[in-house]
C-alpha cells in the first residue's frame, strides 16, 4: 500500500475520525473482506466504489456493527472511532449506532407519521426533555434533510406516503436527528430518479460541514461529484484509496483504471 | 342399468375417443408432430372432454331432476280422500315410496309374482301379505290408491332410468363423434383443453361457495319456522334459558342472552390466555430464536393445533378442573363449587388457541421487511425497542386479524365447553361458576328426544344462525384488516 504515506500526511489538515486496520470479515466460510486498511476523516465525504459483491457494503456495515445482526458474519481487525475500539467488549453496539448513523439503499421509513419517524431516535436516546424540545429537534433535522418545506404542513401524514426521493431524505433526516458523528450511506440514491438523486447529493455536500460521511455507490460520477476521498474495492480487497481527483484522473493501480474506464466490473 | 355400468360405458367410450382422436390428428399431419397445432395428446384429450363432460353433466342433472319430477307426478295421483285425518301428503308419499321399494324387494325374493306386483287391480290383501312374507316394513294396510301410486312410482322410475341410460350413451357417442370429426392438424386442441381445465377449477370453486349458500339456506328456513312458533323478541332479549323437556309444552323460555353471555365470557377468558402467550411465543420464534430452535419449536407448537378438541375437553375435565378446584374450591379459597366452570373451559380453550395466534402472528411478523429492523437498529435502537416500536406496530393489523380468527374459533368451540364448563345456562359474573355456550346448547337441543317440529328443537337452528352471523362478521372483519395490512408494503 504505497498510498498510505499520503493518507497519513493529511492527518495534519483533517483529523482521522475512524481508523480501520487489518479488517477481515467472514460470512460462514466465505472470506468477504481481506486485510482492509482505511482511515475515514472528519468532515469529509468518503466514497466506496467497486463492482457488485466486492465487499464495500459489508465493510460499511462493519463501521457501525450492523453485521452483528447477521448470525453467520464474523468481523476481525481493529476499528477505532476517535481512538476507541468499537469492537471492544465494553462498547454497546446500540450506543455506537447512535453515534454512527446509517441510511440504507432502499428508503425505509417506519409505518408511522413523518414526525414520529424523525422523533424515533431522539425518543429512544432521551435527547429531548419535553415536547417543545422534541419539536425543535424534528424541525431542525427535517431542515437538515432538506425536506422541511415539503412536509411541514403534514407532519402527521404517514412517512410511507411520500415519494421515493422524499422518503430517502426523510430517512436521512431521521438519521441526523440522533446527532451522529459519522453518517454511513449504503447506495442512498440507487432507488431514486435523477432529480431526487441531485437533491440527495446536494444534501450530502451540506452534511459534510458537520459530519463525516461515508457513502457506498455504484455510480462513479456520483463518487466523483460528492466525495473528497475514494476507496476502490475489488473481490474483498481494498485496491486503492486516495484523493477522489487522484483516483479518477490518475489511478495508481491498473485494476482501478480498468474499473473507472469501464473495462471490468 | 346400474349407474356404475353407465359410468364405465361412458368412460370406455371416452378412452376409445382419446385414442382415435390422437391417431386421427397424427394422420392428418402425415405422422409429423411438428405439423400439428398442438401435441397429439391434446387432440385425444379434446375428444375425451367432449365425450365425458356433456354425458356426465346430463347424468348428474337427470339424477337430480328425475326424483323431483316423479314425486310430483305421483303425488298428484293420490286423491285427497286417501290422505287420512292428521296426516299429510308428504307422509303418504313416504308410504308410497316404502311400498314401492317393498314391492321390488318382494318380487326379487320370489314372495310375490311380478305380475301381481305390477297389476293395478291386484288384491290389496294379497299384496300386503306378500310384503309381510318378504319381511318388508309395512306400517299399515296398503290401500288401493297407495298401491296404484307405488306401482306407477316404480314404473316411472324404471322408464326414467332406462331413458337416461340411452340418452347418456347417445350423448357420449355424439360428443366423441363431434370431437373426432373436429380433429385436424389446424384445430386448436390445446386451447380447448386449457378452457376445460379452467372450467374444472371454476367448478371446484363454485361447489365450495354453493355449499356455503346451501348451509345458510337450510339454517334460514328452519330459523324462520322457529320464529313462527316462538316470538323473536323473547328469543333475542330473554334472559332465561329453560327449555321444557316434555317436547310439546309451551312453558319453554328460550332466551339467547345467557348463552351469548356464556360464549362471550368463555371466549374472553380463552383469548386472555391465548393472545399474550401466543404473541410472545411468536415474537420469540421470529425475532430471538436461532434457526435451529425455530425449526424445532415451531412444528412442536403447531402440534397443539392438531389435537382433537375432545381430547382438550378430557384434559379440562380430568386435569384442569380438579386442579382449579384444589386451589379455588372449598378446601382452598372457596369460590368454586365444581370442576366444571368458565375458568376451566376458558383456560383449556386458550391453550388450544395458542398455536393459531402464534403461527399466524409469526408469519405476519416475518413479513415485516428486514429494512424496517435495519432502519431501527441503524438509529441505535435495541432489539426489544425495535420490536415494540417498529415491528409490532407494522404487524399490528395482521396480528389483530389473527386474534379475530382465533376469537371466531373460540366462539364456535363445542367439545371443550361441554366437558369443561358444564351445562347450566346462567347469567353470572363469577368465572368459577358453571356456564354454557350457544354451541353446547345446539348439541343438547338436537340430541334430545324433542319433536323435531317443536320450538325446543327448532331453536337450535336459530342459535346456529345467530352464531353463524356472529362468526361470519368476525371473519369478514378479520380478513378486511389482514388485507388492509397487506397493501402497506406494496
Amino acid at each position: 500500500m504505497n498510498d498510505m504515506s499520503r493518507v497519513e500526511r493529511q492527518v495534519d489538515t483533517n483529523s482521522i475520525k475512524l481508523e480501520c486496520r487489518d479488517c477481515q470479515v467472514y460470512y460462514g466460510d466465505t472470506h468477504a473482506i481481506k486485510d482492509v486498511n482505511v482511515d475515514i476523516e472528519d468532515k469529509t465525504v468518503t466514497a466506496f466504489i467497486g463492482p457488485s459483491g466486492c465487499g464495500k457494503s459489508t465493510f460499511l456495515r462493519c463501521l457501525n456493527r450492523m453485521n452483528d445482526t447477521i448470525d453467520i458474519a464474523r468481523v476481525m481487525g481493529s476499528f477505532k472511532l476517535d481512538g476507541e475500539d468499537i469492537y471492544d467488549k465494553r462498547v454497546d453496539p446500540v450506543q455506537l449506532r447512535a453515534k454512527v448513523g446509517m441510511v440504507f439503499q432502499k428508503p425505509n421509513p417506519f409505518p408511522k407519521s413523518i414526525y414520529d419517524n424523525v422523533a424515533y431516535g431522539p425518543r429512544i436516546h432521551g435527547l429531548a426533555k419535553n415536547k417543545a424540545e422534541l419539536d425543535e429537534i424534528v424541525e431542525k433535522s427535517l431542515r437538515r434533510g432538506a425536506i422541511w418545506d415539503e412536509v411541514k404542513d403534514r407532519l402527521d401524514a404517514p412517512g410511507t406516503g411520500l415519494s421515493g426521493g422524499q422518503q430517502q431524505r426523510l430517512c436521512i433526516a431521521r438519521a441526523v436527528a440522533t446527532e451522529p458523528e459519522v453518517l454511513l450511506m449504503d447506495e442512498p440514491c440507487s432507488a431514486l430518479d435523477p432529480i431526487a438523486t441531485a437533491q440527495v447529493e446536494e444534501l450530502i455536500d451540506e452534511l459534510r460541514s458537520r459530519y463525516s460521511v461515508v457513502i457506498v455507490t455504484h455510480s462513479m460520477q456520483q463518487a466523483a461529484r460528492v466525495s473528497q476521498k475514494t476507496a476502490f474495492f475489488h473481490l474483498g480487497n481494498l485496491v486503492e484509496f486516495g484523493e477522489t481527483g487522484q483516483i479518477f484522473t490518475n489511478p495508481e493501480d491498473p485494476r482501478t483504471e480498468s474499473y473507472i474506464t469501464g473495462r471490468i466490473g | 342399468m346400474p349407474i356404475l355400468w353407465l359410468f364405465l360405458i361412458v368412460a370406455a367410450i371416452s378412452v376409445v375417443g382419446y385414442v382415435m382422436g390422437r391417431s386421427r390428428a397424427l394422420q392428418s399431419a402425415g405422422g409429423d408432430i411438428r405439423g400439428l397445432h398442438s401435441l397429439p395428446n391434446f387432440y385425444g384429450a379434446n375428444v375425451m372432454l367432449k365425450t365425458m363432460v356433456p354425458a356426465f353433466g346430463l347424468l348428474i342433472i337427470w339424477l337430480l331432476v328425475q326424483p323431483l319430477y316423479v314425486n310430483s307426478q305421483v303425488s298428484g295421483m293420490i286423491p285427497d280422500t286417501a290422505i287420512k285425518e292428521g296426516s299429510s301428503r308428504s307422509l303418504v308419499m313416504a308410504e308410497v315410496r316404502r311400498a314401492a321399494s317393498g314391492l321390488d324387494a318382494a318380487v326379487s325374493q320370489g314372495q310375490l309374482p311380478a305380475s301381481v306386483a305390477r297389476d293395478p287391480n291386484a288384491d290389496v290383501a294379497v299384496v300386503t301379505q306378500g310384503l309381510k312374507d318378504a319381511g318388508q316394513v309395512v306400517t299399515s294396510e296398503i290401500t288401493q290408491p297407495i298401491l296404484n301410486a307405488a306401482q306407477s312410482y316404480t314404473s316411472m322410475n324404471a322408464v326414467g332410468y332406462s331413458a337416461m341410460s340411452v340418452v347418456v350413451i347417445l350423448l357420449a357417442l355424439a360428443g366423441a363423434a363431434i370431437g373426432w370429426w373436429q380433429t385436424h392438424a389446424d384445430y386448436r386442441a390445446r386451447n380447448v383443453v386449457e378452457q376445460g381445465v379452467r372450467v374444472l377449477l371454476l367448478a371446484a370453486a363454485s361447489i365450495a361457495i354453493l355449499t356455503t349458500i346451501g348451509i345458510v339456506l337450510s339454517l334460514v328456513f328452519n330459523t324462520w319456522e322457529f320464529f313462527k312458533l316462538y316470538p323473536a323478541s323473547d328469543f333475542f332479549f330473554g334472559t332465561t334459558w329453560s327449555p321444557s323437556f316434555s317436547g310439546r309444552g309451551g312453558s319453554s323460555e328460550l332466551g339467547i342472552i345467557p348463552l351469548l353471555w356464556g360464549t362471550f365470557y368463555i371466549s374472553i377468558v380463552a383469548l386472555l390466555v391465548a393472545v399474550p402467550i401466543g404473541l410472545f411465543a411468536a415474537i420469540y420464534l421470529s425475532e430471538y430464536a436461532s434457526p435451529r430452535v425455530r425449526a424445532f419449536a415451531k412444528p412442536l407448537l403447531e402440534v397443539l393445533a392438531g389435537i382433537p378438541t375432545i381430547v382438550y375437553g378430557l384434559f379440562a375435565l380430568l386435569t384442569v378442573g380438579p386442579l382449579l378446584l384444589d386451589v379455588f374450591g372449598d378446601n382452598g379459597l372457596g369460590w368454586m363449587k365444581a370442576g366444571t366452570a368458565v375458568m376451566t373451559a376458558g383456560l383449556v380453550m386458550g391453550i388450544m388457541l395458542i398455536p393459531f395466534v402464534s403461527s399466524l402472528s409469526d408469519d405476519i411478523i416475518n413479513a415485516v421487511p428486514q429494512a424496517m429492523r435495519d432502519g431501527s437498529y441503524g438509529l441505535g435502537a435495541t432489539q426489544s425497542e425495535t420490536i415494540r416500536q417498529v415491528v409490532l406496530p407494522a404487524a399490528l393489523p395482521g396480528i389483530v386479524g389473527a386474534i379475530l380468527l382465533a376469537a371466531s374459533r373460540a366462539i364456535g368451540e363445542t367439545m371443550i365447553v361441554v366437558l369443561g364448563a358444564g351445562a347450566a345456562a346462567r347469567l353470572s359474573l363469577n368465572p368459577f361458576e358453571a356456564m354454557t355456550t350457544v354451541t353446547a346448547k345446539i348439541v343438547s337441543q338436537l340430541t334430545g328426544d324433542a319433536d323435531f317440529a317443536s320450538p325446543e328443537a327448532l331453536v337450535a337452528f336459530a342459535l346456529g344462525m345467530t352464531l353463524f352471523i356472529l362468526t361470519l362478521g368476525l371473519n369478514v372483519f378479520a380478513l378486511y384488516i389482514v388485507r388492509k395490512y397487506r397493501e402497506q408494503y406494496e
